[in-house]
């Protein structure tokens, strides 16, 4: 017999959300001690959602995970406990700078950005709980390296990613395999770019915290870039404070966000920026990404989320 | 301005998505053919154009060189080749696009084969110089063999061939001819200049002779694949929800089957099957965070309801009754060996088909296909790149459509349970 002939056709967004709840399934079908990592941050907000409409009315196959630099913007740290038990979900907090106490993070100077540093305390994490997978919010669009990174994609004891060395991947047929001690990253944003995102909170109206909106800030003006006034990062002596409306485009190390010059205090006004924007949001708004073309892909070789 | 000027609207509809696929190799222009259409849709932010003008100057080029924007990985950029699938968005503002990027040397089949499994969409590039080659054919025939609903064969350079339509017409006629060996139908024929940008998203000036439209014009109106034709309804279970909570009495016998519709639609009240089992019900309601759907369509992922309490987990399938799927225990199928270890045919794999999975064992290889001059070979083994008609027998019977009718339920991937990697990817015939 033949089938009804479907006409419908899914929005952009619609599809990419579809995209990404099946992602998310596969993992806790796939997968025996997940974890998906919640920052506070606008991509890892949009994954909750996500989780909310891939397991409710159930209770996320998952507990949620940040790993703090002990850097953070308290209205980012704040957002992101309001929220978790919001959801009455769980949420792990394991900190840089207890990896710091332990010695197993070592700064080569007291003011070094730590983002990097994640990276160590994220695999003791993975190590404490036996996590076999961790779902997080990168996107392709943010950087060459990302760019070729499966959407499962598979690390070693060490956390390494081998891009020479990728599983083949194909249809939405997933492989989330590993032995013990190995480790999946699950990326289901991957094929989300920044004015998606955007458009997705408009769409869904989630909360974000207060900082991705226009406000008042004291900055000061360095090597190109604006650079927030905080007691992490004070002014050196010589620069002029400045008080701008400003927004963040990422949030993430205080020491390494900078922040771009706005007065976009709503969603809307956000997307009708980001739609005429010159810049790239990590060319924008992270300093550690700019020392070589290749910085990304090496710290990802080196375990970078 | 940024082309995303014009995002949707109440008067401006969204036109979805369309995940297309670029051949050739690298000296048919395929980055700078993937770098005009960043360029020219203004996808390009000014700093990343700031970066290629650097990179551009110190190799000393005169010009921007578009196809460093697709130049990913640093191990490739020593090697100056392309290793891997890479993946590129950008948006008109009515649709999103999803461009993977798939390397064209031979030891790379595939990298073809993963690209294009995802695409709805392939343009092969042919040098207006060189016409059809024999990678042209391998390209055809791979992007014939997984699927892809529209192909778009693109002349490039034809600045270096003075835009002769006669030099178009022999190539269009060349490649008309081996098409239909194949059995390639739907074809449409560009001719084009990624360098100079001319039938990208500008018409230019030099190609006044052809009248159809460019190469953006075609990818703006394709149709979506899932809105073209008639299906079969197919919903693989993925995660079955249970809340069983005790304190609140309507979740307490909550069972909620959740997945994503591969094919077709569903609408409450529609009776179906549910496999293996065999049993049948009706939808009690379709599911989205609370939200009840009149019906769900293709690519949707919901959370279905039935009337009965039906014993169902991760690996069944739910579809219309008198619409069933093949039950098979012994399936036919093409296969590509992904794998650097050759297949070993005394071995048991891990057989992936939707969201069910079985142990597999090589029943035997009809041919293989030599995919550079199509002929079918007899053959023993099967070592990485290879193409072949083989058939598996299963522990566990599958629910399998034929590939050519539905990608999402003919198709399935290998797995090697001693190294837990990918293998092999299949199409059932």
């Amino acid at each position: 017999m033949l089938a009804h002939v479907t006409q419908s056709q899914l929005s952009h967004l619609d599809w990419l959300e579809s995209e990404a709840i099946h992602i998310m399934r596969e993992v806790a079908g796939q997968c025996s001690n997940p974890v998906l990592l919640f920052s506070g941050g606008k991509d890892s907000i949009c994954m909750l959602r996500i989780a909310e409409k891939a397991f409710r009315p159930g209770r996320f196959p998952f507990p949620l995970l940040h790993v703090d630099t002990g850097h953070n913007y308290r209205e980012v740290t704040d957002f992101r406990d309001f929220r978790a038990a919001e959801l009455g979900e769980r949420l792990i907090v394991r900190s840089v700078e207890d990896s710091m106490a332990r010695g197993t993070v070592v700064l080569k100077s007291p003011d070094e950005p730590r983002n990097k540093h994640q990276s160590v305390t994220l695999l003791e994490a993975i190590e404490e709980f036996g996590f076999d997978a961790c779902i997080g919010g990168a996107r392709r669009d943010e950087e060459k390296a990302r760019a070729k990174e499966r959407i499962f994609s598979f690390r070693d004891e060490f956390g390494q990613w081998d891009p020479k060395n990728q599983r083949p991947e194909l249809w939405d047929l997933y492989n989330a395999r590993s032995f013990k001690g190995e480790n999946i990253r699950v990326f289901p944003i991957s094929n989300w770019t920044e004015i998606d995102v955007w458009q997705y909170i408009e769409r869904e109206q989630l909360a974000l915290p207060s900082i991705y909106f226009a406000h008042q800030r004291p900055l000061v003006r360095r090597s190109g870039g604006l650079l927030p006034v905080t007691e992490v990062t004070p002014a050196r002596s010589g620069e002029a404070i400045e008080n701008l409306m400003v927004r963040f485009r990422t949030v993430g190390d205080i020491t390494c966000t900078a922040p771009v010059e706005s007065d976009a205090d709503s969603v809307a006004r956000i997307i009708a920026e980001t739609a005429i924007t010159t810049i790239t949001e990590r060319g924008a708004t992270r300093l550690d990404d700019q020392t070589s073309d290749a910085s990304m892909e090496q710290r990802k070789k080196e375990g970078y989320f | 301005m940024s082309a995303i000027e014009k995002l949707p609207t109440d008067t401006v509809p969204d036109n979805g998505l369309l995940r297309f696929l670029t051949c050739g190799s690298v000296d048919d222009g395929k980055s700078t053919l993937i770098g005009r259409l960043l360029f020219d849709s203004k996808t390009i932010l000014a700093d990343t154009l700031h970066a290629i003008q650097r990179t551009s100057a110190k190799r000393g080029l005169d010009s921007v060189d578009l196809s460093l924007l697709t130049d990913g990985l640093q191990a490739e950029r020593e090697q100056g080749i392309t290793i891997d699938v890479a993946y590129r968005y950008f948006t008109t503002g009515t649709r999103k696009y999803i461009i993977a990027d798939a390397p064209g040397h031979e030891q790379y089949t595939r990298n073809m084969v993963t690209a294009a499994s995802t695409a709805d969409l392939a343009i092969i590039l042919i040098d207006a110089r060189k016409g059809v080659l024999t990678q042209t054919r391998r390209h055809s025939y791979l992007a014939h063999l997984l699927g892809i609903p529209h192909i778009v064969v693109a002349v490039n350079k034809m600045d270096l061939v003075d835009y002769s339509p006669d030099t178009f017409a022999r190539i269009k006629a060349d490649y008309l001819a081996f098409a239909e060996q194949l059995g390639i139908s739907k074809l449409r024929f560009l001719p084009m200049s990624a360098l100079q940008g001319d039938m990208i998203v500008d018409r230019g000036e030099r190609l006044d002779w052809y009248d159809g439209p460019t190469l953006l014009e075609i990818l703006e109106t394709v149709p979506a694949i899932h809105s073209a034709h008639a299906e079969k309804f197919r919903f693989p279970v993925q995660y079955v929800c249970r809340p069983q909570d005790s304190a609140n009495r309507e979740l307490h016998d909550y069972r909620g089957f959740m997945g994503r519709v591969e094919s077709g639609e569903l609408l409450i009240g529609d009776t179906v099957t549910v496999l293996p089992s065999g049993r049948e019900t009706r939808v009690k309601d379709l599911q989205v965070l609370g939200e009840s759907l009149p019906s769900v369509v293709a690519e949707q992922s919901v959370t279905i309801l039935l009337e009965d309490e039906i014993d169902i987990s991760r690996g069944d399938m739910i579809v219309k009754t008198g619409e069933l799927p093949k039950v098979s225990k012994q399936i036919d199928a093409m296969l590509c060996w992904l794998s650097e270890s050759p297949l070993d045919p005394r071995r048991k794999y891990l057989l992936r088909h939707t969201t069910r999975d079985s142990k597999a064992m090589l029943a035997g290889i009809a041919f293989r296909v030599d995919i550079n001059t199509m002929e079918e070979q007899a053959a023993e083994r099967l070592a990485m790149n290879d193409i072949a008609r083989v058939s598996f027998k299963l522990a566990q019977p599958i629910f399998a459509d034929a590939y050519a009718e539905s990608r999402g339920t003919g198709a399935f991937i290998v797995i090697d349970e001693s190294s837990n990697n990918t293998v092999a990817a299949g199409m059932i015939v």
